[in-house]
């Protein structure tokens, strides 16, 4: 509005101080940005998480096996529509480093199941065609460079086969992506049956079961009813909705969550003494002309909100800056490669990124403009 | 004591009294001591009236502007200005009147120096609902009164001393002010600037018919008004206390 | 020569002792800018010390008489298999140290069970590990705390000093839920802050059978004559035709476990801390410019009376560091109080199990703190220090 044009030269008085500052709230919002970045990766999967979808594992240990049995049986069960079954292979390709999740899977239950995989028509088809055929996700195949047609080495470290080699080929006929920006494509998946009839032991024995449910409001009653039903058998079961399994992953990573806000909870804090400590100085070596500025008819709230504004406008500028680097930083990539499986900047952390901005910028101005708010006009311009 | 209305120089004023003090004291308080800077004092200034404080410093002159101008509040007494009784009005009401009826010039100008003359002049307009460019007209048509078209665009910091306080006259007029009250306005300048700041001053009131009080400790100066009133520790008389 | 270089200290105290007696009126701006790099340097230490606890914690594991035998291209435990014949044979391999029981070799069998973490509340993964009555002896550091050993043959089990402490239900007198049966916690160990503190201990004989591993096991760990007996140890294992395995040395193989978990976190920490760095650079430098600024007609004044450059560069250039390094001490001062021995769990990808540890903020974090932040005040007061001097004299002395 009209008195923009004071504010923004009131803040040119000290261009290198209004710089500095600037900057300082630039760097500190750029790092909240991409710190939510990193923690979004983290945390990934609890958002995308199939309302709908359970996951069902062996009670004692997530590394003990379930019979392939319990499909048949899980669709039996009231409230589940359909069962499918994963495992973890564990393969190393060319090097431990190189980590990658590998599951044997059924190719049109699996895609049937988890929709957000999207796989090409023809592609689907080659893989039912194909024995020995396996699906690659795109942040994977961009990783190594894999094409469709490619031959891919895995190998095991836990399934060996039949013939006492390690080394698992797989052709490479499909690579898929997500239906939403944050969904998974770090996958490797590969036919059931091609495993099944490899593999040297463990013959009929799956990792885990995801069943849909048709009812997500019954989502705790129908995983108490698949426990019920496994209970007292040799393989007993833990049924829980998708999203809890993936957040007690993260979770065993550790509070990553809460680390990252308190590490951005101590730089913000800062920013406020910084830009504090610029507001009061600015207000202070000027009292002379917040005076005239009184005089003339400037009213007490006027002055308040003149300072207020400075305040606004160092923080809107270096908090809309920092977020705009953050999303370009952000866009460049995961800094680690492979480990996250997606990486972007939040839309609720953008949002509240703005919020800060705008609070920041209130709480770092208020005590000074408080100050010249109430500067008595008669003393101030007493030279 | 009280002060007359005589008009030394006889050019017919008119008889609308602009402003009206009556029974006017100020306090201060300097630690544990009350100070009495005025004390009963009264004082009418027609429309139109050039008039000079003089005094001893210490004496209450600036004070007693610094009342006329809504600057300060009374400790005792009343101030009437257009009618207004502004000792009444407080606040955000107060500085709206001062916005409407006040124009300040001060001894050592209180330009923003990160403005412009032109956004200088332009600064009380902002407080009224004229838009950009009639606040861009009225602060150039100020300007060009003062003289200073030429040099609209220049900072405070490139203009010498008069320059600086005709950008400051400018100021105070482009409202169209009701009274001009100038605090030592030729203080800080040397003897020729003071001139024109003086001719200025004097073009404005016979002119333009600008009530002005101003407030000064130069003869010379108080010589270009229509009369002359003296402090003295918070009385006023026509007559410099010896 | 002498009296020139004395005349030159002379000055630069003169200057600095001045700068400093003004320092209370420019509190706030100090005050803004020691934060700033306090938040950087406890933040720094803080994230870094995780990373050192994570390799106190491996590194306190290895032993360097120790060996393990993996199965041949098994890279971790997990992936290892070895059947009872094998573990027989490597137990009578030549370095092997011996004691009046026999072999001082421990087959070892390792699986991970689930309960919930006390800080999340979730389900996380806990490494059990089945044991035979060589597993103590070992490990030098083995300590019972309280409690006794569990009996053999039994389903007693003894928890780790830190799977106890960051697990629900497992402290002393406490049973485990292992499928339907319930395993009672008799003792807790420590073992010098090592891995083994994450996890819970059977008897191999009973475990197998649980978990239908018939006589398998996963790794064999043997304490050897003398260090140098190692390669005579492997060479004896990879030639003989009956085995498939691959033997290390202990500290090799928790190495290997911990680089990945330690570089990512230093990585990161790394990047969050210059960052953060930057920001307080910019801090520092607002600060320094302000402080010059106000002193600008004395700091004229002085060069006026003959004052030299340098020592005005050296002056405010000391005043930045002396911030610098208060903000630095505050810091890592704060990280320690708040950090050092603060106890935590994260998943070990290597065992795919919680790795207990504690934040170990040690000197050498300290110190890097310490000279990070004067790092900060170098650059924080380097270009104002040179402006100061540079500018004509003439201009500075009108500066109001």
């Amino acid at each position: 509005m009209k008195y923009f044009n004071l504010v923004w030269s009131n803040l040119k008085r000290r261009k290198l101080r209004s710089l500095l500052t600037v900057l300082s709230i630039l760097v500190a919002f750029m790092l909240f940005g991409y710190l939510s970045a990193i923690r979004q990766g983290f945390n990934q999967g609890v958002s995308v998480a199939g309302a709908n979808r359970l996951v069902v594992r062996h009670k004692v240990s997530i590394i003990q096996l379930l019979p392939e049995s319990y499909q048949a049986r899980l669709e039996r069960i009231p409230g589940v529509n359909s069962a499918v079954h994963s495992t973890w292979f564990g393969g190393v390709y060319q090097k431990p480093s190189n980590f990658f999740a590998q599951m044997p899977v059924q190719p049109e239950q699996y895609l049937d199941m988890f929709p957000e995989i999207v796989l090409p028509d023809e592609q689907r088809k080659a893989w039912l065609a194909t024995r020995s055929g396996a699906i690659a996700g795109k942040v994977l195949a961009e990783r190594f460079g894999w094409k469709i047609g490619d031959r891919i080495p895995i190998n095991a470290t836990i399934w060996f086969k039949k013939d006492g080699g390690a080394t698992w080929e797989f052709d490479l006929v499909g690579i898929y992506t997500g239906a939403e920006k944050n969904t998974d494509t770090s996958g490797f998946f590969f036919r059931y049956d091609f495993f099944e009839e490899t593999r040297a032991r463990g013959s009929g024995l799956v990792g885990w079961y995801t069943v849909r449910i048709s009812d997500p409001g019954r989502a705790a009653e129908t995983a108490a009813a698949i426990d019920k039903e496994f209970a007292n058998s040799p393989a007993e079961t833990k049924t829980e909705p998708e999203g809890a399994f993936i957040q007690g992953f993260a979770n065993q990573v550790g509070n990553i969550g809460q680390i990252m806000m308190s590490i951005v909870a101590a730089v913000f804090f800062t920013i406020l003494l910084v830009t504090g400590n610029t507001m009061a100085y600015s207000v202070r070596e000027r009292t002379s002309e917040l005076a005239a500025l009184k005089a003339m008819g400037f009213s007490d709230r006027k002055v308040l909100g003149l300072v207020l504004g400075e305040s606004m406008l160092l923080t809107c500028l270096g908090g809309g800056l920092g977020l705009v680097l953050a999303w370009l930083l952000i866009s460049l990539g995961d800094p680690t490669r492979g480990s996250l499986p997606v990486f972007f900047f939040p839309v609720r952390e953008m949002i509240i990124g703005v919020g800060l901005v705008l609070g920041m910028g209130l709480i770092a101005g208020i005590l000074p403009a408080l100050r010249a708010q109430h500067l008595q006009i008669a003393d101030a311009l007493r030279r | 004591m009280t002060a007359g209305n005589e008009v030394p120089g006889g050019e017919a004023l008119g008889d609308e009294v602009l402003v009206k003090i009556s029974g006017l004291g100020k306090s201060f308080k300097r630690g544990t001591e009350t100070i009495q800077v005025l004390d009963k004092l009264d004082l009418e200034i027609p429309r139109g009236d050039f008039l000079a404080l003089m005094g001893p410093s210490g004496s209450g002159k600036s004070t007693l502007l610094n009342l006329i101008g809504g600057l300060d509040r009374p400790s005792q007494g009343s101030i009437e200005v257009g009618g207004e009784r502004i000792d009444q009005l407080s606040g955000s009401r107060l500085a709206a009147w001062r916005a409407r009826h006040i124009g300040l010039v001060f001894q050592f100008y209180n330009l923003m120096p990160v403005l412009t003359a032109q956004r200088n002049v332009e600064l009380p307009l902002l407080l009224t609902k004229l838009g950009r460019a009639q606040r861009r007209q009225h602060a150039a048509l100020a300007l060009d009164i003062v003289g200073l078209s030429q040099r609209s665009n220049h900072y405070p910091r490139q203009l010498s001393g008069g320059e600086q306080q005709r950008v400051g006259i400018a100021r105070a007029i482009v409202a169209d002010p009701t009274v001009l009250l100038c605090d030592e306005p030729t203080g800080d300048l040397d003897r020729k600037s003071g001139d024109e700041i003086l001719n200025l001053l004097q073009a404005l009131n016979r002119e333009q018919g600008k009530t002005i009080v101003m407030v000064t400790h130069d003869h010379h100066a108080a010589e270009r008004a229509r009369r002359t009133l003296y402090l003295e520790k918070g009385q006023m008389s026509t007559e410099p206390v010896a | 020569m002498m009296s020139g270089l004395i005349a030159w200290f002379t000055q630069v105290a003169a200057v600095t002792r001045f700068n400093l007696l003004t320092l209370p009126q420019r509190v706030g701006s100090s005050v803004s800018a020691i934060f700033g790099i306090t938040g950087v340097v406890a933040v720094m230490v803080g994230v870094l010390s995780i990373a050192q606890g994570i390799l106190h914690t491996m590194q306190s594991s290895a032993s360097p008489l120790n060996a393990i035998v993996l199965r041949s291209g098994a890279n971790t435990e997990m992936m290892s298999g070895l059947d009872g014949e094998s573990v027989k044979i490597i137990a009578q391999a030549p370095g092997v140290a011996r004691n009046e029981n026999g072999a001082l070799a421990s087959p070892e069998l390792f699986v991970i069970i689930n309960l919930p973490k006390r800080s999340t509340g979730t389900d996380a993964n806990v490494p059990l590990r089945g044991v035979r009555e060589n597993a103590t002896a070992v490990r030098d550091s083995f300590r019972i705390t309280s409690g006794r050993m569990f009996g053999w043959g039994t389903n007693e089990v003894m928890v780790g000093r830190g799977a106890s402490l960051e697990f629900s239900g497992l402290e002393l007198g406490s049973t485990v839920q292992v499928g339907s049966e319930n395993w009672p916690v008799v003792g807790i160990f420590e073992a010098a802050g090592g891995i083994a503190e994450s996890e819970i201990w059977v008897d191999a004989a009973v475990l197998q059978p649980a978990f239908r591993r018939g006589n398998s096991y996963q790794a064999v760990y043997a304490k050897l004559e003398s260090s140098d007996a190692f390669t005579a140890f492997k060479d004896a294992l990879t030639a003989d035709p009956k085995l498939n395995v691959k033997p290390l040395r202990e500290a090799e193989y928790y190495d290997s476990q911990a680089t990945t978990l330690y570089n990512l976190i230093t990585g990161l920490g790394t990047l969050i801390a210059v960052i953060m760095g930057l920001g307080a650079t910019f801090g520092a430098l607002n600060t320094m410019y302000t402080s010059v600024a106000a002193r600008g007609r004395e700091i004229a004044t002085l060069r006026a009376l003959g004052f030299r450059t340098v020592p005005v560069i050296l002056s405010v250039l000391f005043e930045s560091l002396l911030l610098a390094l208060i903000g630095g001490i505050i810091g890592a001062s704060l990280a320690w109080w708040a950090f050092d021995g603060f106890r935590a769990a994260t998943l070990n990808w290597a065992s795919f199990s919680q790795i207990a540890f504690a934040f170990e903020v040690t000197p050498a974090l300290l110190v890097q703190g310490i000279v990070f932040a004067l790092l900060i005040g170098l650059v924080g007061g380097m270009f104002p220090a040179v402006r100061a001097a540079r500018q004509p004299v003439a201009t500075a002395l009108r500066e109001l």
